[in-house]
């Protein structure tokens, strides 16, 4: 029986359209709905049904962001975590540094998984899986939609361009997930109130031995060009028409 | 002078046209050299494929039975052991590069940058971010290489040149057998792939059935597209994963997208807007791909699509 380690991130919800700062300096955030990356979300349900299946015998959550990224763990010891562990940064850490302070929770905690989301939805890089595999020297099963295991090896699906391939990964691996690999549950009141009374535990970089300093900075932040917003046809023969004169279509 | 090295995606002996893409983002870079390192278990066909590029200077094939099908973990410390000396180690955003460069760049502990869409200096790039809803400059560390995914649908392939000489190269590195290949499902590969195609039809939601999907599926070969689909069309079983378009799928600039039954939400329009021409066919007046289609079509799918087969037939 093993631990599973789950990274979280902290970022605009979903659902909410994001607008750059007419400076260019950020993101507009005043008053702006945060969740757990949707990614990290899939992530979490599937280390809680590790846990369920008997694979794992607890659930350990960790984020590297602002003081208010507790809410979030708290979200996610209400989604049935069993600790949670803050690491401290301001700004927008890079992913190397989310790999650093996982490596660094990993070597403490020694879990037999890893599970983050494949990407995050604010800077949507897609590394911090990758990078901590290969600081820690293992296995990465990444863009998941299937999760199965065998004793000390994972078969594991992945949603690649081609289609879905599977990848056999000696334990202890890291996993990144995709879309389907889940459909996360949804938190009861009374869980919320339990996870007021779990662990979280809050430290910082320094406190971890990891060097803060970014080797990349965004210096300017601008809205994408905008498409200039067409013309509505009345028909098909009309479509068919336009798409022939452009030379779309013969 | 700076030394930029390509990584190849290939399969079956075929160089991935990503690949001639990265070219040109490297070709982009200041006073580059430009060097494609194809790790294979042969690789001599896709090494000729690549030496055919123009801007390639020279290609490194490093042959080994470990290295096809591509895991990252057996590719990674290879093109480790090969890239000191180079300035830019560069692979494309597709899921191969995504899952391999990072790993890349953390044994070199270099930064990377993902998804590069514009150059704008050896340590400057612009990267979309937020769904694409921003678009970030980044500056990066000069003292260390950099390492960075290719946004594919930003640029265009490099043209025929060379040929380039071919070297042979080994990394002496020590590989893991902790990853083992297994399979690999592919779809029908008789249609155009949809990454690269110049015509792409997308169906949605509103197909409502996988039966009612094959209407794409039609009207797509009737006029030589690509199939693309929605993640509402994936989710609900009508498409395979492979075909959804967006944010979280595939990244496509079609000179033509058809957009048929989609809503059109902020992720799938992240992964059509560099289409040169976007036509949406949606029953709703209101649905958001009207507000980003060059053309749009406010009707009942299930009888627009075949009357605008009927008239190309009839043309």
């Amino acid at each position: 029986m093993g631990k599973v380690l789950v990274g979280i991130k902290r970022v605009i919800d979903y659902n909410v359209r994001v607008r750059v700062r007419p400076d260019g300096t950020g993101i507009v955030t005043d008053g702006v709905k945060m969740s757990i990356n949707p990614f990290d979300e899939i992530a979490l349900e599937e280390a809680l049904r590790l846990r369920e299946r008997g694979a794992a015998d607890e659930v350990i959550v960790a984020s590297l962001g602002p003081d208010d990224a507790q809410q979030q763990l708290r979200t996610a010891l209400a989604m049935g975590a069993d600790r949670a562990i803050l690491v401290r940064a301001d700004g927008a850490p890079e992913p190397m540094l989310a790999a650093r302070a996982l490596f660094a929770l990993v070597q403490r905690e020694q879990p037999t998984f890893v599970i983050v989301g494949k990407q995050a939805i604010d800077d949507d890089a897609s590394q911090t899986g990758q990078l901590l595999a290969a600081l820690w020297d293992r296995p990465q099963a990444t863009f998941a939609s299937k999760i199965e295991l065998s004793g000390a090896s994972a078969r594991v699906t992945r949603e690649v361009d081609a289609g879905l391939e599977v990848i056999d990964v000696d334990l202890p691996a890291v996993f990144t997930t995709d879309l389907r690999l889940n459909e996360p549950r949804y938190v009861k009141l009374p869980d919320i109130m339990k996870a007021k009374k779990k662990p979280l535990d809050v430290t910082d970089l320094a406190t971890l031995g990891i060097d803060a300093t970014p080797r990349q900075r965004v210096v300017r932040l601008e809205p994408p060009a905008q498409r200039q917003k067409g013309v509505i046809v009345k028909d098909a023969a009309e479509l068919v028409a336009a798409l022939k004169q452009k030379g779309l279509l013969a | 002078m700076n030394q930029v090295l390509v990584v190849a995606e290939h399969s079956a002996g075929r160089l991935n046209p990503a690949t001639a893409k990265c070219v040109s983002c490297a070709a982009a870079i200041p006073d580059a050299t430009i060097a494609v390192l194809v790790l294979a278990a042969d690789g001599a066909a896709v090494a000729a494929q690549a030496a055919a590029l123009n801007g390639v200077s020279r290609v490194l094939l490093a042959s080994h039975p470990a290295s096809e099908p591509a895991l990252a973990a057996v590719l990674a410390p290879q093109i480790a052991k090969l890239a000191p000396g180079c300035s830019h180690v560069f692979g494309p955003s597709t899921t191969f590069g995504r899952d391999l460069m990072p790993r890349v760049a953390a044994l070199l502990d270099a930064p990377q940058v993902s998804d590069v869409m514009a150059v704008d200096g050896a340590h400057r790039f612009r990267r979309p971010c937020y769904a694409g809803n921003a678009i970030a400059t980044v500056e990066v560390d000069a003292d260390r290489p950099v390492v960075a995914t290719v946004r594919v649908a930003s640029w265009q392939p490099a043209a025929a040149g060379g040929p380039a000489p071919v070297e042979r190269v080994s990394a002496d590195v020590a590989l893991p057998a902790h990853t083992r290949f297994v399979s690999v499902s592919a779809g029908r590969n008789d249609r155009p792939d949809l990454q690269t195609a110049a015509r792409v039809v997308s169906g949605g939601r509103a197909l409502g059935s996988a039966e009612n999907f094959a209407l794409i599926q039609r009207f797509a070969d009737r006029i030589a597209a690509a199939v693309g689909a929605s993640r509402a069309a994936v989710d609900a079983g009508y498409a395979p994963n492979e075909l959804q378009v967006g944010q979280t799928g595939k990244i496509i600039a079609p000179e033509l997208y058809i957009a048929v039954g989609i809503s059109g939400a902020i992720q799938h329009i992240t992964g059509i807007k560099d289409a040169r021409t976007i036509v949406a066919i949606n029953k709703d007046p209101e649905a958001p791909i009207f507000e980003v289609a060059d053309l749009g079509l406010v009707g009942d799918l299930f009888r627009i699509v075949p009357e605008i087969e009927s008239l190309l037939a009839a043309s």
